[in-house]
């Protein structure tokens, strides 16, 4: 048996190819799936592109055959992306970039929460520093058992 | 007909004028003014009449398909339902003022039939509500006119309702957010009168309890049939898209929520006076921000109604009742000292006030995303899109939070929680929610896949969390009764109930959140497929095999409908046949695609007739695989049964049982308070 048989070298091509095919396909499919979810039908429905599905939008299948054509073509997605950008504007973009000023809308949301967090921690301390009202020393001053006897009554009437 | 219309309209204006400045003028005089006070109040009542009438005329012209009148001819035709003939009074922007108009006079009517509860109290809210009236009244009459005549001649038939609108939901959809929105104003107006009057204590908030109560749930309801509204109509396949609109009704119920939490902090511990009025100041303010904002078209939206100078008096009106709150609130401010200190930080006052902070901030959160294309444009020059993936990757952290806040808060003792209480509370359901996660990871959730399924993971341990400690709850007070009286679990968990409604009522609600995030975290698994299908064509998707069948036509005097029919195989077996359609509706000359839905409780299969490939000629058919979708309108019935028996009268005071026995026991050893240790 020769050690290199032209027939099953072809089979074993063959294969490989059909593998890479696939796989290649399934990519492409990925990609227009993951680019297409980042940009806006820009007909003015407020649709993600690829859930756009409005009868009659005169822009939706145009511009999913201009994302299939560049992922085809292997144009990396920030190509892809800049190309719809000059294209349709800015608001093709299904969210602010995180560059130049559009980083605010990404900053403020934890920036306000970290401010947030502050604040109620400061109130809560503010809160623990007040002085105690004067009804609760005489509370304090209550003998304990008799505290013990009526927290446990109310606890086991009204345990809820 | 019009001319009547517009006659009541002009009537309505007049009384409620009347009942705000007479008002005003009774509470300025102050001693003396009972007549006076007593004629604003009937005012008030008699403008519940007339604008009642106004939109009787309104509907009625519409039964009547009088397309004399404008909006009769934009928004209705001869062929259209009956059902959706009634809801053509809110299907446009003039008549949807009318309806709002209607809604607020119904709740003032209430309140000043009411007023016996305490007139004076009672007459400052009524001013209150009686000058957001004439606000409204001033659009009705000068702005949005509902009885404007068409111009030129009269057509024979009306443009008919947008497609969209052409549902059984949106009957109910748009009348329960309004009654929501508008519902807010009667806590803020008694929160005003009660700030400007100085009134002492608390009570003020134990008159509008229930009222904020209601009006929550009637938004909550209002919300999620808009949700509902959008997964079974517009047949993308999600049901909600971060869309402005959606956003303006939102943001009202997150600030309504956390009230509803911070005002038990007042009741109970005299805290948080002046942070309840500005957030039901802001609860208030936001409902009407968002009105402004579909209204001014400062933002666009696929809900937006039609451009006009209407943004504009929103704009005055939100900023008169901003400088006017701030001024009551300037002057009066030293009448909302709190009362209490803290006393740990493990307590029901602090997770309150996390509660709030997480609700105010995602309430921000989305107020910020809603605004930010406009900000850019100004600071920039650019419009920039902000869209549902930026909203869940900064709100999904936030609801996360909540959720635990929402496991943990209510379980947690007021001024002071011990260990031991702690550890009695959580560890059954702690070991419960750890449980869910090890079998979801051991069933195939790779939570360090991808974010959306560490949330969805996450998500799925905090809402086991809540249902674990909300079911807890109730098996331990039951069985504390069914110990005490004998009965069964079941009776005492009901007799439980009893006891402290708003509690348990509250924890079904809880329970009822729990249940809407097992739907909601099922959205990273959402499966879809598309293919042009002819007769016998297959397309798998998931567990199951979509054969087309055939499609059909058919007709009625509304629309022509182009049906699929869809078989669904699961394996071999044949388990559902669906109908999806596309509509052309006759008088708007629309299209409208009406998605078929089978629903269970693992999971949507959702089918699109997408319409007919242009250069083939060939049907596609898209479809959705939604998991756990139904658990979302599951919770929102449990939220709503919870939050009616919330409603209900406990069946005895609580505090007076326990005032009882502490004094009992001060009666049988009565040792002198401060003596001894």
């Amino acid at each position: 048996m020769a050690f290199f048989d032209p027939k099953r070298a072809r089979l074993i091509f063959g294969l490989f190819a059909g593998v890479l095919l696939l796989l290649g396909a399934g990519d492409d499919a990925a990609r227009i799936d993951r680019i297409g979810h980042q940009i806006m039908c820009v007909c003015g429905c407020n649709q993600i592109l690829l859930e756009c599905n409005h009868v009659g939008c005169s822009y939706s299948s145009r511009m999913r055959d201009e994302l299939t054509a560049a992922v085809t073509r292997g144009d990396s997605d920030n190509v892809i992306l800049q190309w719809f950008i000059q294209t349709y504007g800015t608001t093709v973009l299904a969210v602010p970039t995180k560059t130049g000023f559009n980083r605010i809308a990404w900053i403020m949301p934890y920036l306000a929460l970290v401010l947030g967090i502050g604040l109620v921690v400061l109130i809560l301390w503010m809160w623990k520093q007040r002085p105690a009202p004067a009804n609760a020393s005489a509370t304090a001053a209550m003998r304990r058992t008799d505290l013990d006897r009526f927290r446990q009554q109310a606890r086991r009437e009204t345990e809820l | 007909m019009a001319e009547f219309g517009s006659f009541v309209l002009l009537l309505a204006l007049a009384l409620a004028g009347y009942s705000f400045l007479a008002g005003l003028i009774a509470i300025f005089r102050g001693q003396g003014s009972e007549r006076l006070t007593e004629t604003a109040r009937r005012a008030g009542v008699a403008s519940f009449g007339a604008i009642f009438i106004a939109a009787v005329v309104l509907v009625t012209a519409a039964f009547r398909n009088d397309f004399s009148i404008s909006y009769i001819l934009h928004h209705s035709n001869r062929d259209l339902p009956l059902p959706y003939k009634f809801a053509t009074l809110w299907s446009g922007q003039e008549g949807s003022l009318l309806f709002w108009s209607l809604l607020l006079s119904g709740y003032g009517l209430v309140l000043r039939l009411r007023h016996k509860t305490d007139e004076r109290l009672f007459a400052h809210a009524s001013v209150v509500i009686a000058a957001v009236q004439v606000f409204f009244l001033l659009l009705l009459n000068f702005a949005a006119k509902p009885f404007a005549m068409t111009q030129g001649g009269v057509p024979a038939d009306g443009n008919g309702l947008n497609p969209l609108l052409q549902y059984p939901e949106m009957v109910i959809h748009p009348p329960m957010l309004y009654l929501g929105y508008v519902g807010f104003t009667v806590p803020f107006a008694f929160a005003l009168g009660a700030l400007a009057m100085r009134y002492p204590g608390e009570k003020w908030i134990h008159i509008t309890r229930r009222w904020t109560m209601v009006t929550w749930g009637f938004l909550t309801v209002g919300v999620f049939l808009g949700a509902h509204w959008a997964y079974s109509v517009l047949g993308w396949g999600g049901y909600w898209g971060w869309d402005p609109v959606e956003n303006a009704s939102l943001m009202p119920w997150l600030t309504g929520t956390a009230f509803l939490h911070s005002v038990m902090m007042q009741e109970k511990r005299g805290m948080l006076k002046t942070w309840n009025m500005w957030l039901v100041f802001f609860t208030f303010w936001l409902a009407i921000l968002g009105t402004f904002l579909t209204r001014s078209g400062i933002i666009s939206s696929v809900h937006a109604f039609a451009q006009s100078s209407i943004g504009d008096w929103f704009a005055w009106f939100l900023l008169i009742t901003l400088a006017v709150f701030t001024l009551v609130y300037v002057k009066n401010r030293s009448h909302l000292k709190s009362e209490h200190r803290l006393e740990s930080l493990v307590s029901r006052e602090s997770s309150f006030l996390f509660n709030n902070l997480l609700f105010v901030l995602a309430c921000f959160t989305v107020l910020w995303g809603t605004w930010f294309p406009k900000i850019s444009e100004l600071a920039t020059g650019k419009k920039v899109t902000v869209g549902g993936a930026y909203y869940n990757t900064v709100t999904i952290p936030v609801a996360l939070l909540l959720l635990l806040l929402t496991a943990v808060g209510p379980l947690l003792a007021w001024r002071k929680t011990s260990l031991e209480s702690l550890k009695r509370n959580f560890l059954w359901p702690s070991l419960g929610a750890l449980a869910v996660g090890i079998v979801l990871v051991g069933l195939g959730m790779q939570p360090w896949k991808e974010i959306s399924y560490f949330y969805a993971l996450v998500a799925a341990m905090l809402a086991a969390l809540v249902a674990l400690t909300v079911i807890s709850e109730f098996v331990r007070g039951g069985r504390v009764i069914a110990r005490h009286t004998g009965q069964n679990l079941v009776t005492s968990m009901g007799r439980l109930w009893h006891r402290n409604t708003r509690r348990y009522g509250g924890y079904l609600v809880h329970f009822g959140v729990a249940l809407v995030f097992i739907g909601i975290l099922g959205t990273p698994f959402n499966r879809e497929a598309e293919k042009e299908m002819a007769f016998g064509d297959k397309m798998a998707l998931g567990p199951y095999t979509l054969v087309c069948r055939s499609y059909t036509q058919e007709e009625n005097p509304n629309y022509a409908s182009d049906l699929a029919i869809i078989q669904i195989f699961k394996g071999d077996r044949l388990i559902d046949t669906l109908y999806p359609e596309s509509r052309f509706y006759t008088a708007s000359q629309q299209q409208q695609h009406v998605p078929a839905i089978r629903s269970t409780l693992q999971e949507d299969l959702y089918v699109v007739y997408e319409g007919q490939n242009q250069d083939t000629g060939r049907p596609i058919i898209k479809a959705h695989l939604n998991p756990m979708v139904s658990w979302i309108w599951i919770g929102l019935l449990v939220m709503v049964f919870g939050t009616i028996l919330a409603l209900f009268p406990n069946a005895a005071p609580l505090r007076a049982a326990v005032r009882e026995i502490v004094e009992a026991g001060v009666r049988a050893d009565p040792a002198p308070v401060g003596a001894g240790d």
